[in-house]
């Protein structure tokens, strides 16, 4: 069984270790069905959600899944902090580390945040990413992985030989980059389709496929998933910032309507890690159709992250 | 929880016979001591206890033949409720399964290879208290080898093993190494 130090990136695991975190997530969800929820192995440790970001779903997800492992919750946001007064980011986690943190859950609009944190000798944490610029959000894609396994792998093993197309605006997303790495990991064949101007330099050195064209995506290599991810509009200056000439014209192009999601496998699944612009990336009838899973990959976050918690935060202390 | 390496065994205590009878007989007296199979529950603490438990709810079967089997036996795992939890490497998780009835107002009757320290079994009722509130709950062991660090006792014994600390039981079962014994062996190494 490993034993997560950190969990900073996807990379940082192989695919034994990958199945691993799964299948945890596995047990994880089937207690949750149960009428008593709360579960003792976490009892006297402290998480800290270090959030520097806005979220939502995330933070909660988290949150949530600490205290369903007994773990106390403490949540930060750097809104109403000595954050607004210039505090330092070693200083705010110095502080953290004196009032006793096991474990920090960081969000940062800095990628390599979570790194700096874990490695530079400020605390004795465990750090697990939640999310850093435009660098990683390892979780997100341990759900994303657990969604797309339970629903086309029989909810066991790894991903082999499933095709999975990533969609949308990968220059900015930290998704896209984690779940290429994971998905590779576990076996899965995983295609980038964007416009250039929203693939980031160096792509063609990942370990996955890039398109320009959705339609031919979706005819010739018949997704098993398709994962549409948000256009960043806080990460671009106005109107698009000059990546697409509209969002009309990058609806039309990269959208996921209903023609295209009728051209889908019967089997096909349609993930969104949220939130969504309705309307630009994916339409509503897709967003709420039979083959989207977007309201069960939040249900997957808890469980996934309690197993990330409980494989972080058990087992001899070398702290 | 043992996971023996094959063949290492020391001296077989148990052969699958002697293991049959004291399955035979546990089962005769849950049902005399329960007054009958009427709301009884076994639930086996995986990996061993869990085959146990199967093969002592066939065994009620047979002789109640009202008692079903497949419907009265489940498998708790405790993983999640363990104090050592800080102690070892992280533990892979098992899967629980109750009977779909639930354990409410049942006679739950817990079921593991190894009665040692007591602690799996402390585990397992803090389980149990998360699932439902069984009317009795009770514990049958293959083997008791001693050594309490909890006042916790089985109420059905396979076999009374004496044993010093520094020994090590292994149980082997069909369904998981492939061969039914119980051994004892001087080992030390990896506690029970």
């Amino acid at each position: 069984m490993i034993q997560l130090r950190h969990l900073l990136a996807t990379a940082d695991l192989d695919r034994a270790s990958a199945v691993e975190v799964l299948d945890t997530a596995a047990t994880m969800a089937a207690t949750q069905a149960r009428q008593i929820k709360k579960l003792p192995p976490l009892r006297g440790r402290t998480v800290v959600n270090l959030f520097f970001e806005d979220s939502t779903r995330t933070r909660i997800s988290f949150e949530t899944a600490a205290k369903r492992l007994s773990a106390d919750v403490i949540n930060f946001s750097p809104k109403g902090s000595s954050v607004s007064k210039g505090e330092s980011l070693k200083d705010t986690v110095l502080t953290l580390g004196a009032m006793g943190t096991d474990a920090i859950v960081v969000r940062h609009a800095a990628s390599g945040a979570p790194h700096r944190i874990a490695h530079s000798g400020w605390t004795n944490a465990a750090v697990v990413n939640a999310g850093d610029g435009t660098h990683e959000h390892p979780t997100q894609a341990l759900l994303d992985a657990y969604t797309i396994r339970h629903h086309l792998a029989g909810g066991t093993g790894d991903l082999a030989g499933l095709s999975v197309v990533i969609v949308g605006d990968v220059l900015h997303s930290r998704v896209a980059r984690s779940n290429v790495r994971l998905l590779e990991t576990l076996g899965a064949n995983v295609t980038l389709v964007a416009p250039p101007t929203l693939l980031p330099v160096g792509v063609e050195t990942w370990p996955c496929a890039v398109s320009y064209d959705l339609d031919q995506a979706i005819d010739q290599i018949k997704p098993d998933a398709l994962m549409m991810l948000r256009v960043q509009h806080e990460r671009m200056s106005a109107a698009g910032g000059g990546y697409f000439p509209s969002p009309a014209e990058y609806q039309r192009e990269y959208g996921l309507d209903v023609p295209r999601l009728g051209r889908l496998a019967d089997a096909a699944i349609v993930l969104h890690p949220g939130p969504m612009n309705r309307g630009l990336e994916i339409t509503s009838a897709a967003a709420d159709g039979v083959r989207s899973v977007i309201v069960e990959q939040v249900a997957n976050g808890v469980a996934v992250r309690m197993a990330v918690l409980y494989l972080a935060l058990t087992g001899k202390e070398e702290r | 929880m043992t996971s023996p390496p094959p063949g290492t065994a020391g001296t077989t205590v148990l052969t699958s016979e002697d293991m049959h009878r004291a399955l035979r007989r546990i089962a005769h007296e849950i049902l005399e001591q329960c007054h009958g199979a009427e709301d009884l529950v076994l639930l086996g603490i995986p990996t061993r206890g869990a085959t146990l438990a199967k093969r002592l709810a066939e065994i009620l079967g047979e002789i109640e033949p009202a008692f079903n089997p497949e419907q009265r036996c489940g498998q708790l795992d405790v993983t999640l409720y363990r104090d050592d939890l800080r102690r070892l490497a992280p533990r892979t998780l098992g899967s629980t399964a109750l009977p779909k009835a639930g354990i409410d107002d049942a006679t739950v009757i817990l079921v593991d290879d190894v009665l040692y320290s007591g602690r799996t079994v402390r585990a397992a009722l803090d389980a149990l208290g998360d699932y439902g509130r069984p009317r009795t709950v009770r514990l049958a062991v293959l083997v008791d080898r001693g050594h309490r660090e909890l006042p916790i006792r089985a109420d059905h014994v396979g076999k009374n093993l004496p044993t010093s600390r520094t020994e090590r039981v292994t149980v082997r079962l069909q369904e998981v190494d492939g061969m039914d014994d119980v051994a004892i062996a001087p080992a030390e190494g990896s506690r029970q």
